[in-house]
């Protein structure tokens, strides 16, 4: 051994290879590709905004602000207003939370704070896995199982016992509608919900149940304090599904009847914005009708935008305020 | 401090340090001494975690660099590799002469292929061979000619006595070594692209007793070829591996002499404390 | 001293555990009813789809309206057609996105790009469709794979950014200061140790938002269109699987109806079992970067 390092040149500068690559090029070129990649994705987003906003100019200059209180959709005659498809997404997304928020946020807190080893994991997994299920496959599952099933355990019941002395579930059940569209809407947001609220749990540092059960806390009142903690968290949470509700298209396109007036009874055909986009788009014919359904989906997505943007901050805030810690 | 002031410091030192009369030429003090370190000063968000290190580290020698934890010492070292240039938050002022070379105005990849650093936990490449990790640093320099690369991964390994233990199993994943064989790969991936200093931020902190003096027998045989500076908590270890031992204390260099003169007459008081136990 | 001041009531007691054991009772109550539909759309998508998993329904063309048989060949074809084209663009872009945030973006840049992220991947997918139709449809005058492809990739383009990112970031900083002590380029570093390190997570990532495009029906309505027959070039309409389903499954034919479910099981099936490859990809990156 000690032959052979006294063999080696004391003098490492004379080395026996010359390093052919320098690196300033390369590193300039691909810091150049990187930062236009990043740069791409906010043009994107920028584009996607501004086309809508210039495709939709023939309708905001025929119908202008009224464009979103009228109640009429009529192609034949060129008049068109927005106001069932808002109150049809709307309303179907409010129910889908008010089925949702509450099983999803059992379900957030057995996972963080009841469940253990691989109960929790497989759960976990589970409702990842779910909401990443296209919404085409909920919209074929709604049709063919869900819709027959709410009609005729639901559906009908309701209107029977109840459909005289309460407006909202007042006959005619069908079998589309927006109570089927509500509920469809809730098993695909309830996935949602629920991880961002788990993710959001688990954000709590474990300092905070400890300190309330060593003050004599039964384990439900140290829950109960977690959950007070991270409210504005799960706040987010629920905004981010409902961001998810309010947008969805293919599984409501298919459960919800599709009718462009409003009824007060939820077990009737409603219809959202996303739908007639995705019903009528192709049968557009004339300019008007086009820009007006583009139009519509400028609604979808100023209201999605605020929504979205609302959540993430709220996500994020409690994320920051902990992760230091 | 003021500059004028630490200049001349720095003279004194270099001049009380040395048994032979202070050389005349320049090329002299280059041959002698590997690194200067002028006023090396760095920031982090505007604060200075080190502040006028000036420091001249002789060729062929083992430095120790010791203190207590956050005084600056790793810093230090990172700025000797310009591994600071990838942080945004950091800011390096001062001039670090490597064989009379200003370091700071160079290409920092062409600094770094003359300046091995081996790091506290040993941090092999994941996903590749233990092969492929001694050549990387040749590989994806653009060298490509495969009886080049063995050539030197055998005699990398054999410096840095890892050879004979995997010289059977090259293809094997870097990670499947154990820690000792990891760190001692990592010394050979830093010894393939000879460079001509190496540094080592404590190298055996993460180790057991046996991989550390295995390391440190190592350290002894490198400095036939190699600069090295070693950062490390260990006083033992300073005093046991180094010629010249530096100890700092909160960001700054307190004092640079012989090793067996630190420990054993230290000229500062906190000098003396820190070595005696008395603090950090 | 033994007098406590704060008697506790054996009712307030007795009330706190029954109010405890009726909460964890409701949680997992709740939990059990999260997992019902859930559990039934996969259960009903299996019974109904695999009897019409066919041999036909992979390699045969629609038959006419109302007549029984014929398959999705064209459709199944037409979706990798247009998914392929759409990664094209969306997996180099979104890789590079992804690697400037983690890699060079300054800290309020990489925020900034990351909530652009976030918040198209919250954006409704038919809204990117009009924006396909708008710059690819009516220039070109008529409806084309191409539109299609524009939409999907705008659809995957965020989540490879976000996977990319998120993987890259659980690869170790001294893995990065020991390629580049090394005296590698920094671009080198990043290409081939840092990606190669994260590969297998990023490789899946980026199969889960393929999976994720290929079931995305409602942007391609009116970009890709459909098409009964094979296609003969890329600038006409083309058939997807998606768009094949939902217009069967609201067709009135039960032969229709078979073969929806056939197609849904197929697409269900992608995203599940590409979604326990990603979990186990991710979980063992995290293990060996832990050690």
């Amino acid at each position: 051994m000690a032959a052979e390092v006294s063999s080696v040149r004391t003098e490492p500068q004379g080395r026996r290879f010359a390093f052919p690559w320098r690196g300033a090029v390369g590193n300039g070129v691909f810091f150049g590709l990187c930062l236009l990649a990043g740069i791409a994705v906010l043009v994107t987003l920028v584009a996607v905004i501004a086309q809508l906003v210039v495709e939709s100019r023939l309708s905001i200059e025929a119908f202008g602000i009224g464009f979103l209180t009228r109640s009429v959709w009529d192609p034949v005659a060129e008049q068109f207003g927005a106001l069932p498809f808002i109150y049809g997404t709307l309303v179907s997304s409010l129910l889908a939370l008010l089925l949702a928020v509450p099983l999803s946020l059992g379900a957030a807190v057995f996972l963080v704070e009841i469940a253990r080893g691989w109960v929790r994991s497989v759960l976990s997994f589970l409702i990842e896995a779910l909401a990443a299920v296209p919404s085409v496959v909920y919209g074929v599952w709604g049709i063919f199982v869900l819709v027959p099933w709410l009609l005729e355990h639901v559906s009908m019941p309701l209107a029977e016992t109840w459909g005289e002395a309460i407006p909202l579930v007042a006959p005619p059940a069908t079998g589309p509608s927006m109570l089927s569209a509500a509920v469809i809407l809730a098993i695909m947001v309830t996935p949602i919900i629920t991880s961002v609220a788990r993710d959001v749990l688990l954000a709590i540092p474990r300092s905070q149940r400890e300190a309330a059960l060593a003050l004599g806390s039964t384990r439900w009142e140290a829950i109960r304090t977690v959950v007070g903690t991270a409210r504005w968290g799960i706040f987010g949470a629920i905004i981010l599904g409902l961001g998810r509700a309010l947008g969805e298209t293919m599984a409501v396109t298919m459960v919800i009847g599709n009718d462009p007036s409003i009824h007060a009874s939820i077990l009737q055909p409603a219809y959202t914005l996303a739908s007639v986009i995705a019903n009528e788009f192709t049968e557009a014919t004339t300019p008007l009708y086009v820009s007006a359904l583009i139009e519509i989906g400028l609604v979808l997505l100023l209201t999605t935008l605020v929504v979205n943007i609302v959540a993430r901050l709220l996500v994020w805030s409690i994320a920051r305020r902990y992760s230091q810690q | 401090m003021e500059p004028s002031q630490q200049q001349e410091k720095q003279t004194h030192t270099m001049r009380e340090d040395s048994s032979a009369p202070m050389p005349q030429s320049d090329d002299h003090i280059k041959e002698r001494f590997r690194i200067v370190t002028e006023s090396l000063t760095v920031f982090f968000d505007g604060k200075a975690a080190i502040r006028n290190v000036s420091m001249a580290i002789r060729t062929n020698r083992v430095t120790a660099i010791i203190g207590p934890s956050g005084c600056g010492k790793s810093t230090f070292l990172r700025a000797l590799n310009r591994l600071h240039d990838i942080q945004p938050n950091a800011r390096v002022e001062g001039r670090i002469l490597l064989d009379g070379e200003d370091i700071t105005q160079l290409d920092a990849t062409l600094v770094r292929r003359r300046i091995g650093m081996v790091f506290q936990k040993p941090n092999p490449f994941p996903a590749m061979s233990i092969f492929d990790n001694v050549v990387a640093g040749l590989r994806f320099n653009g060298i490509r000619k495969r009886s080049l690369l063995e050539e030197i991964a055998e005699e990398a390994l054999r410096r840095a006595a890892l050879w004979d233990e995997v010289k059977d199993r090259l293809r094997a994943p870097a990670t499947s070594l154990s820690g000792g064989q990891q760190q001692r790969l990592c010394i050979a991936r830093a010894l393939a692209i000879e460079p001509e200093v190496l540094l080592m931020d404590e190298p055996t902190s993460a180790l057991d007793p046996i991989a550390t003096a295995k390391i440190e027998e190592l350290i002894y045989e490198l400095k036939r070829t190699y600069t090295i500076v070693i950062v490390t908590h260990n006083m033992q270890q300073a005093a046991r591996v180094s010629d010249w031992t530096a100890f700092m204390y909160l960001g700054e260099l307190i004092e640079f002499d012989k090793t067996r003169k630190i420990f054993t007459n230290p000229s500062k008081r906190q000098t003396e404390e820190y070595i005696t136990g008395r603090f950090g | 001293m033994n007098e406590r001041r704060l008697q506790p009531s054996p009712w307030v007691e007795r009330r706190r555990r029954i109010v405890n054991a009726l909460g964890h009772g409701a949680v997992a109550l709740a939990t059990a009813m999260v997992l019902v539909p859930l559990v039934a759309v996969i259960w009903y998508t299996l019974r109904e789809g695999i009897p019409g998993l066919t041999w036909d329904f992979f390699t045969q063309l629609p038959k006419p309206v109302g007549e029984p048989g014929g398959g999705m060949a064209n459709a199944i074809v037409g979706s990798g057609i247009v998914v392929g084209l759409a990664s094209i663009v969306a997996i180099p872009l979104g890789i590079l996105a992804g690697i400037f945030i983690s890699e060079y973006a300054s800290a309020r840049l990489a925020a900034a790009i990351r909530f652009v992220t976030e918040v198209m991947l919250g954006l409704p997918s038919i809204l990117l469709g009009i924006f396909a139709y708008a710059v690819v449809v009516k220039p070109m005058g008529h409806f084309s794979a191409y539109a299609g492809a524009v939409s999907l990739a705008i659809v995957m383009l965020p989540i490879v950014i976000k996977t990319t990112e998120e993987i890259l970031r659980l690869v170790p900083r001294h893995i990065r200061e020991a390629g580049l002590a090394l005296g590698i380029p920094q671009w080198v570093v990043v290409l081939r140790i840092v990606l190669r390190a994260a590969s297998r997570g990023i490789v899946t990532g980026i199969l889960l938002a393929v999976a994720r495009a290929a079931g995305e029906t409602a942007p391609l309505l009116f970009t890709a269109l459909n098409n009964r027959f094979w296609h003969t070039t890329l600038d006409q309409p083309i058939a997807t699987l998606p768009v094949q389903i939902f217009t069967y499954a609201v067709a009135p034919y039960e032969d229709w109806h078979r073969q929806a479910w056939a197609g849904a099981l197929v697409l269900i099936g992608l995203v599940l079992v590409l979604s326990i490859i990603l979990r186990l990809v991710v979980s063992r990156t995290h293990l060996e970067h832990e050690q």
